[in-house]
């Protein structure tokens, strides 16, 4: 008994301190991972801030573009012009998705829309695998997977890449929310969807756009992703991952992301690393759902999440 | 309005349509091959070159020899994703069309384990080679299912040797650390307990890792990995784990001819994302890669050249191509075996049972077949529906797949007392007595 | 014309609150229950029971549990694969060591477990709303998978890793394990989720539904009238959870025969959240439609060239069918999102004015 105790409180604090480069190496690790998953979380939290929607199919949008990016690098497009190409691709899905499913949908309960994105997310599915073909395709963005050791820390090029990436895309993000007029009528429609539109807001058009950047953080999600695993259909997984840092850091907050990205990455891995041992591994995936959770207890809508101000 | 009348009056007629699907169709001189196969979903990389294999081998046969002493064969592919749900309906679909299944080949664990109680009442043979329930392969509590030519544990133990050959000797491998990586399944923890009375016995220090399923984030585990420095890393993967880990191996510059993979997680799919950082990964197959074979060519004369192909023409001699080759002929050669004994014609499925239970495949006979060197002898019998499951290793030199190992046979006095016992246990759950080998013939 | 009350006098209260109070309802539903329980085993093939009707009852089940839990009491739940699993696991824990107990009293004891289990993953609901709580209860999802997968006790240390239902009979006839035939499988699924759909009408009609609807629609006003939301929410994740555990042991026993941790995953989960929705939230039938739906739509589609005679090759066809599901569901949601029930609720109030249009 006072083992067990031990070996959870006590033991793997001794094995932190003992090896400390080695935790460097796994903090390090970790918030990269978790940044990893905020560019996913980004996409989610672009289109439920001015949507409203939770949107099922942003994994596969992720695959989509990434799969697009590979199969016109493929076929000979130089690697800038294939870039352009696909997010021609991605203005144009956002486009045909405002007004195939979203317009029918106007003012329809949350649950609704998620169902359309469910729907959404099997077409997509369906449609990319159709046209593109379900091998593996390498994506060669130029950025090497190797790691380079500082100070005894070994340091990976690809993550390092991708952090500062997600960093310089929360930055654009976080001004385009507050400091322009669009950004002020994307949160307008977020909260209700008549009002904003009796107001003179162009429902329409601000959809299409929040769903081009949505579509575009989706191509920066599946080329680091894509880079990491190689481009295939467990890439659309990714969403899984990345819903707890959803929840942490509240549905409606970029910021958020960022912040919960960074909690829930660190968290895992320490947890995989130091106490997963002890129960035999792989606790990383219910680890972060609980993790989540348990902020939640006490922020009910995540750490930056607005506050629901509820009226009987 | 209008809209809603439509989706009515197609609702109605779907209803109404249902009950027409699901007909089967008379038969001649011909024997019925249902294919499940995984050509999308996320196993669709290594599915689709397993299922050209299957598919062009036996459309070669059909092409050149008329199909199989005048039997022609009629393929069927069933699409499962590899999912356990859609291999129950495939099957169930399947099992009794165009005069019945001649055998299952389920492809996939999850639905071996569904077919399995179901081949005994249905009495249709499992063929679920290499993969599937090991203790299956006591064939005196699982007669309708076979094995061959190997198993999980007999492959882990192979793999051992060949460590212990690469070290000097087994008695080398005293003090020496070897992790196993493996998907958090019952397919990736199969190896683990003869792994871990492997280390009792030869006092190496084995560490276990789970990744979670799908594997597409495995930072924690190769973090591990770089404190614990192995001296080998064995992996049971399978799907983006595979890519990923290779990746992540290359990554942290660890030695890749130390990694060796099992052979669901050593094929074209899996090494392409890391590029040439993956390059000296090993990986343990029991079927030669490459298209040196004189089949190979009979395959591209009579296949492709007349266009009844379905894949690509590059992609034949991939690792898993080869794989659904060598999966097909040994179910053609366990007809021919059949058909020795029972005559040329249309085969019932106790006679394909049969046909499976005494296969005898000789080296002179794989060259008559055009695969010498091909794959390793094979002799079935009734206790033994695993064959004599040697493995070889294979390694990955950037551009290819290349045997470097000769035929590494396993530990069968550590595998096959475990074998035996576990076919008891999962033979007395569902039921089922022993048979008693020396009373049949 | 035909589908009229007039003349149908009620002298009781009884009568007059009865779920089918007008004669041709009874009528029509008896029918089917008839061809259902006697027509079906004699005219159904194997395939047809196996692959279609039983994963369609089986899945009723479950959405009928996840139906009053999202649909009726409003809290959005994503763990119902979990405890499915819960359910087909304690089932088999309890016929193993207790193989005398009869097997549907071992679903029924496993739909309690898994009740007891729901109620502790359905605390944090008392603080989280919504979405948030969506996405909880995957932490309910992946924990109970991992835990199974973990922890060998639970498939009585098989080397195999998986569950196996054993054979067992309800009086004389196998029930379940590889000798029970389709028809004896189908049956007794069929009679559990008739009797089940039945208790949960009445759960809804009665005082238990609509203190869960009140908190579905408007929780502190709820609260002041004096519907208490720990009591009224635990309760709602307790009988959700007590038909999602049965449903799972029906899974296991009834219908694959075995499975793996993998049988349980989070696809389950959305896939028994898409009949929900799809059937109609907060619909009895609406959880039988959705099932229905989503059960025979993938098996249509995939035989559907077939039938027309276009023989496509098998990935394409595959794709092809992704394509039409997904575009089905929004094509459903635009026409009609309150689901199948309310399309069915529509068509059965033309039959009263028919041949009037209004």
């Amino acid at each position: 008994m006072l083992e067990a105790l031990y070996a959870v409180f006590v033991g793997p604090f001794r094995d932190m301190i003992g090896a400390p480069s080695f935790l460097i190496e796994v903090v390090i690790g970790g918030l990269a991972a978790g940044l990893m998953y905020s560019l996913v979380a980004l996409g989610f939290v672009l289109i439920y801030k001015a949507s409203g929607v939770f949107n099922f199919a942003q994994g596969v949008m992720v695959l989509f573009a990434a799969l697009t990016l590979v199969g016109l690098m493929e076929r000979g497009v130089p690697m800038l012009v294939a870039l352009a190409l696909t997010m021609a691709v991605m203005v144009a899905l956002a486009f045909v998705i405002e007004r195939v499913v979203l317009r029918p949908l106007v003012n329809q309960e949350q649950i609704i829309l998620f169902m359309a994105t469910i729907g959404l997310n099997f077409f997509l599915e369906g449609f990319g695998e159709l046209v593109w073909g379900s091998n593996v395709k390498k994506l060669d963005v130029g950025i090497p997977d190797s790691s380079f050791t500082v100070a005894g820390v070994q340091v990976n090029r690809l993550e390092l890449t991708a952090a500062i990436t997600a960093a310089v895309l929360v930055a654009i993000m976080a001004v385009f929310f507050q400091r322009t007029r669009v950004g002020r009528a994307l949160r307008a429609v977020a909260d209700d969807h008549e009002a904003a539109l009796s107001i003179g807001i162009p429902l329409n058009t601000i959809w299409i756009t929040v769903w081009s950047a949505a579509g575009l953080v989706a191509i920066v999600a599946g080329i680091m992703w894509g880079a990491k695993s190689g481009v295939q259909f467990s890439l659309s997984l990714i969403a899984l991952k990345a819903l707890p840092v959803l929840i942490l850091g509240g549905f409606t907050s970029v910021p958020g992301a960022v912040a919960g990205g960074l909690i829930i990455g660190l968290g895992e891995k320490l947890a995989e690393v130091y106490w997963g041992p002890l129960v035999g591994g792989a606790i990383e995936n219910w680890f972060a759902y609980v993790l989540a959770l348990a902020f939640l207890l006490f922020r009910p809508q995540g750490l930056f999440g607005e506050r629901i101000i509820e009226r009987v | 309005m209008t809209l809603r009348r439509v989706m009515i009056v197609l609702l109605a007629a779907s209803v109404l349509a249902l009950p027409l699907a699901g007909v089967a169709s008379a038969q001649g001189k011909e024997m019925f091959i249902p294919s499940l196969v995984y050509r999308t979903g996320p196993y669709a990389p290594s599915g689709t070159p397993f299922a050209n294999g299957m598919w062009d081998y036996l459309t070669m046969l059909n092409e050149r020899d008329g199909g199989i002493n005048g039997v022609k064969l009629i393929v069927e592919e069933c699409e499962t994703q590899y999912d356990t749900k859609q291999g129950v309906e495939c099957y169930e679909r399947l099992k009794g069309k165009n005069g019945g299944a001649a055998a299952f080949n389920p492809l996939s664990t999850g639905i071996t384990y569904q077919l399995i109680p179901k081949a005994a009442v249905d009495k249709v043979v499992v063929h679920s080679m290499g993969y599937g329930m090991t203790a299956a392969a006591d064939g005196r509590w699982f007669p309708w299912v076979f094995t061959f030519p190997t198993t999980y544990w007999s492959q882990a133990s192979s793999v051992i040797r060949y460590i212990g050959q690469q070290e000097g000797g087994l008695d080398k491998l005293k003090g020496k650390k070897i992790v196993h990586i493996y998907h958090n399944s019952p397919y990736g923890k199969e190896a683990n307990p003869t792994l871990e009375e492997l280390a009792h016995k030869y006092g190496f220090e084995l560490t276990l890792l789970a990744v979670d399923h799908p594997g597409q984030e495995q930072k924690a585990t190769w973090l591990q990995v770089r404190r614990l420095n192995p001296n080998w890393i064995y992996m049971s993967g399978w799907g983006v784990m595979n890519q990923v880990a290779v990746k992540e191996a290359a990554a942290i510059n660890y030695p890749m001819d130390h990694f060796i993979g099992n052979w669901w997680s050593a094929s074209e799919a899996d090494v392409i994302p890391a590029g040439d950082g993956a390059k000296g990964y090993k990986g343990a197959t029991f079927h030669a890669p490459g298209t040196n074979f004189k089949v190979h060519g009979d395959i591209v004369k009579f296949v492709y050249d007349r266009g009844k192909n379905i894949g690509p023409k590059d992609k034949i001699g991939e690792a898993l191509y080869n794989r659904g080759v060598v999966n097909a002929m040994f179910m053609t050669e366990a007809f021919r075996t059949a058909m020795a004994k029972f005559g040329n014609k249309p085969l019932t499925t106790e006679e394909v049972r049969w046909g499976y239970e005494h296969l005898n495949l000789t080296e002179a006979r794989l060259d008559q077949v055009g695969l010498k060197g091909f794959t390793h002898p094979v002799k079935v019998s009734c206790e033994d529906h695993e064959g004599s499951g040697p493995v070889e290793i294979q390694q990955w030199d950037g551009k290819k797949w290349n045997i470097v190992s000769d035929w590494i046979q396993p530990m069968r006095d550590v595998v096959r007392p475990k074998l035996e016992a576990a076919a008891a246990e999962e033979g007395k759950k569902l039921g089922y007595t022993m048979r008693d080998c020396s009373k049949e013939n | 014309m035909f589908y009229r009350e007039a003349g149908q006098f009620k002298s009781t209260y009884a009568s007059d609150q009865a779920i089918f109070p007008i004669r041709q309802d009874r009528i029509v539903v008896a029918a089917a229950l008839v061809a259902a329980v006697v027509g079906v085993p004699l005219v159904a093939d194997e395939y047809w029971l196996q692959a279609v009707l039983i994963p369609f009852l089986i899945y009723s089940f479950a959405a009928l549990g996840l139906n009053l839990l999202t649909g009726y009491a409003g809290q959005v739940s994503l763990g119902t694969g979990g405890f499915m699993a819960v359910g087909a696991y304690s089932a088999f824990k309890i016929t193993s060591a207790f193989p005398g107990v009869p097997i549907v009293l071992v679903f029924l004891l496993a739909g309690l477990v898994t009740a007891l289990v729901g109620v502790l993953f359905g605390i944090p609901s008392l603080r989280i709303k919504g979405f948030y709580l969506a996405v909880a209860t995957l932490a309910a999802q992946f924990f109970l998978l991992w835990l199974f997968n973990k922890v060998a006790w639970f498939t009585d240390y098989a080397s195999s890793g998986t569950i196996t239902a054993p054979p067992r009979a309800v009086l004389g006839v196998m029930v379940t394990g590889p000798e029970a035939t389709a028809s004896v499988r189908y049956l007794t699924a069929l009679i559990l989720v008739g009797f089940f759909a039945i208790i949960a009408k009445n759960l809804v009609r009665g005082r238990v539904g609509r203190s869960w609807m009140a908190i579905r629609d408007r929780d502190i006003a709820a609260e002041i009238i004096g519907v208490r939301p720990l009591r009224t929410k635990l309760l709602a994740f307790a009988i959700s959870s007590f038909y999602c555990g049965v449903a799972g042991a029906e899974y296991v026993f009834l219908y694959l025969g075995s499975a793996e941790t993998l049988a349980f995953d989070i696809n389950v989960s959305f896939l028994v959240l898409f009949m929900v929705i799809i059937g109609g939230l907060g619909s009895i039938l609406g959880s039988f439609l959705g099932a229905a739906f989503i059960v025979t739509v993938p098996i249509f589609l995939t035989n559907a060239p077939h039938l027309i005679g276009v023989p496509l090759p098998v990935a394409l066809q595959k794709q092809i069918e992704l394509m039409v599901f997904g575009g089905l569901i929004i094509l459903f949601l635009i026409v009609e999102p309150n689901g199948l029930a309310r399309l069915w609720q529509i068509c059965k109030e033309k039959l009263r004015l028919w041949p009037f249009p209004y």
